[in-house]
């Protein structure tokens, strides 16, 4: 059995479908701290520095989406579904000039899937 | 008393080289108000090409301000906070304009606090020194601070004109030039400054560029014409900038946030006097500028066998909060500041929910009459769960604070501690042990003792952990904008004799 950790709405998707249009291969990576944290950020594939503190939770739209390894130790019971909301962040994500921000909408795994996930390395 | 929405033009500039001027490729954006989502002005779609024109102007006038005497720096500076404290009521009206929060926040913290901020680094240059030594009798090392240049500043929306007032005068003050970039949610508090102090200092070397992260951020942050970043926001952008100013060698400080604790001990119900009364009002904070802080107390650690009684009486005051019109001096709590960060609030007391935690009070949007219905308000909110949630352990950046409870000092330290970032923390005790011994225990750059939310200037502010380096607000944060020059004088007639 395999499950998903991040999923991405059918509206999120067609937004990450015209960025990837604009900035070809991209990346996500969950934000965290004040202001716009605590969001996803959309980058191109080069802009950021990844390695090993770098958690790959899955792919999206074509998109790996990554977590630094020390947050996500806090968030590994939820499930992430990526979404769009209007508004205006103020990072350097890239669909802000859109007038949109993605948002994540989280839910918790059952006990079962829990299970399953602790029993897999993250990103299979 | 109630004020209204104040007057803007059609559409501002960039301020460059000492004058407005309109984006190169004449794109502006909508700029709203989060108080009811209504227009306040177009505001440029700066690019690459007008962070290089405001990058060189800063350029150009580098030279001539870095040897500009310290005493017509320090006037200069004095004369802005002049300019701010004469408009003082324009600037809070746009302020809570700009940023929905509320107005009587605006006339009595945030204006007058950046008044001072000027004075303070105005000040600063004025007494402070460089330093020398006699290493032996015929050698003299003579250190002597120089600017670093050009410095980029890209501050947040949270506190818009206080932000600018804690980065741009020690930036001055220390004889930089500075290109600025406020959050393009609030660009009009930087506007109307600039509009105000248009003629103060020489052209090029204050620069305000607005526009979004990723088209107008990114290159000043990223240019090889800056000598400095200094960020304030969050973490994988402060990660960002910090790969970028390492092509360049660039120097950069960071305030990238935090979940801070906030600690009483049972001490504080020793007694039912102002200092309990005090204390509660401590315990509320986490409401102040909707939670939109940096520094926003949002883990309440209450001892477990004072717990039910003062959580009854934080409850109550909390519920005894006013949320209105921010424009209105009742007004204790206005608007979040954009609709994605009301999205985001929601999302979280959502999952807070789902992971078990209780809601003791609030826990939905706040939705307010006519106008300002449609604005982005939420209530007043306290959880109550245990520190693994996601709830205790993420930003939030709203007016949600998630409580516990701890049994002795080891166990607050604990859980005070069990979090990536280290920005703020409170302890509240009438104990003279734990005064000094808790906040000494806690990894936090400001630790607030029987108090919380000042921000004095005077005072250095800065993180620990994840939640950055660099201290604000502080003489030293000027050694942050500065370079060090050593002379190494010999006063001996004689050679060394090697040659």
């Amino acid at each position: 059995m395999k499950l998903e950790r991040v999923a991405i709405t059918e509206k999120a998707a067609a937004l990450v479908k015209q960025l990837q249009e604009k900035h070809g291969e991209l990346i996500f990576h969950q934000s965290g701290g004040c202001c716009d944290g605590s969001s996803p950020m959309i980058f191109e594939k080069e802009d950021m520095y990844l390695d090993d503190s770098d958690v790959l939770l899955g792919q999206i739209a074509g998109v790996n989406y990554y977590m630094n390894k020390d947050q996500f130790d806090y968030w590994k019971h939820t499930h992430l579904t990526v979404d769009i909301t209007e508004g205006r962040g103020s990072s350097f994500s890239l669909e802000i000039p859109m007038g949109f921000r993605f948002i994540i909408q989280s839910r918790l795994f059952s006990d079962e899937e829990n299970a399953v996930l602790n029993n897999s390395s993250v990103g299979e | 008393m109630s004020y209204s929405k104040p007057k803007f033009k059609e559409k501002y500039g960039n301020f460059i080289n000492g004058k407005f001027v309109a984006p190169v490729d004449g794109e502006y954006f909508d700029n709203t108000s989060p108080v009811d989502n209504s227009l306040i002005a177009k505001y440029p779609r700066s690019k690459q090409a007008d962070v290089e024109n405001a990058v060189a102007a800063a350029n150009a006038a580098k030279e001539t301000w870095g040897n500009t005497s310290a005493a017509a720096r320090a006037a200069l500076l004095n004369k802005v906070a002049d300019i701010i404290e004469a408009n003082l009521e324009e600037f809070a009206l746009v302020e809570t304009c700009d940023n929905g929060k509320p107005i009587r926040e605006t006339l009595n913290a945030d204006v007058p606090l950046a008044v001072d901020h000027w004075r303070y680094f105005a000040a600063v240059i004025r007494a402070e020194e460089g330093s020398a030594t006699e290493l032996d009798e015929n050698t003299l090392s003579m250190n002597i601070k120089e600017p670093l240049g050009v410095v980029a500043q890209i501050i947040p929306w949270n506190f818009p004109l206080l932000m600018l007032s804690w980065k741009l005068p020690p930036a001055l003050a220390a004889g930089n030039c500075v290109v600025l970039k406020p959050a393009e949610q609030t660009p009009s508090t930087a506007t109307l400054l600039m509009e105000k102090i248009a003629e103060v200092f020489p052209p090029g070397v204050v620069n305000v560029i607005h526009g979004f992260g990723p088209e107008a951020g990114k290159p000043l942050a990223s240019s090889s014409e800056v000598d400095k970043v200094a960020f304030t926001g969050e973490t994988t952008t402060g990660q960002l900038i910090m790969q970028y100013a390492s092509k360049n060698l660039n120097p950069v400080t960071m305030e990238l946030g935090g979940k801070s604790p906030n600690i009483f001990f049972n001490s504080v119900m020793d007694e039912d006097d102002a200092f309990l009364d005090k204390a509660i009002e401590g315990a509320v904070l986490f409401a102040f500028n909707q939670g939109e802080v940096c520094t926003c107390p949002s883990r309440l650690l209450v001892q477990e066998d004072i717990y039910d009684k003062f959580m009854e009486r934080v409850i109550a005051r909390t519920e005894a909060i006013v949320q209105s019109n921010p424009y209105n001096t009742a007004c204790m709590v206005g608007a979040q500041a954009s609709n994605d960060q009301f999205e985001k609030i929601l999302s979280y007391i959502k999952i807070g929910k789902e992971e078990g935690a209780k809601v003791l009070t609030g826990g939905e949007a706040c939705k307010l009459d006519g106008e300002l219905g449609n604005g982005f308000y939420v209530q007043p909110t306290i959880l109550e769960g245990h520190n693994k949630m996601r709830v205790f352990q993420e930003e939030i950046f709203g007016p949600v604070v998630c409580v516990t409870k701890f049994k002795d000092e080891a166990e607050a330290l604990e859980i005070a501690n069990d979090t990536l970032y280290g920005l703020g923390a409170g302890v509240w005790t009438r104990d003279a042990h734990q005064l000094y011994q808790i906040p000494r225990a806690i990894k936090a750059g400001r630790v607030w003792v029987n108090c919380y939310h000042a921000y004095p200037a005077h005072a250095p502010f800065g993180g620990y952990k994840k939640s950055g380096f660099g201290r604000e607000n502080h003489l030293m944060m000027m050694n942050y904008y500065r370079q060090t020059k050593n002379m190494l004088i010999s006063y001996d007639k004689n050679k060394l004799g090697f040659f």
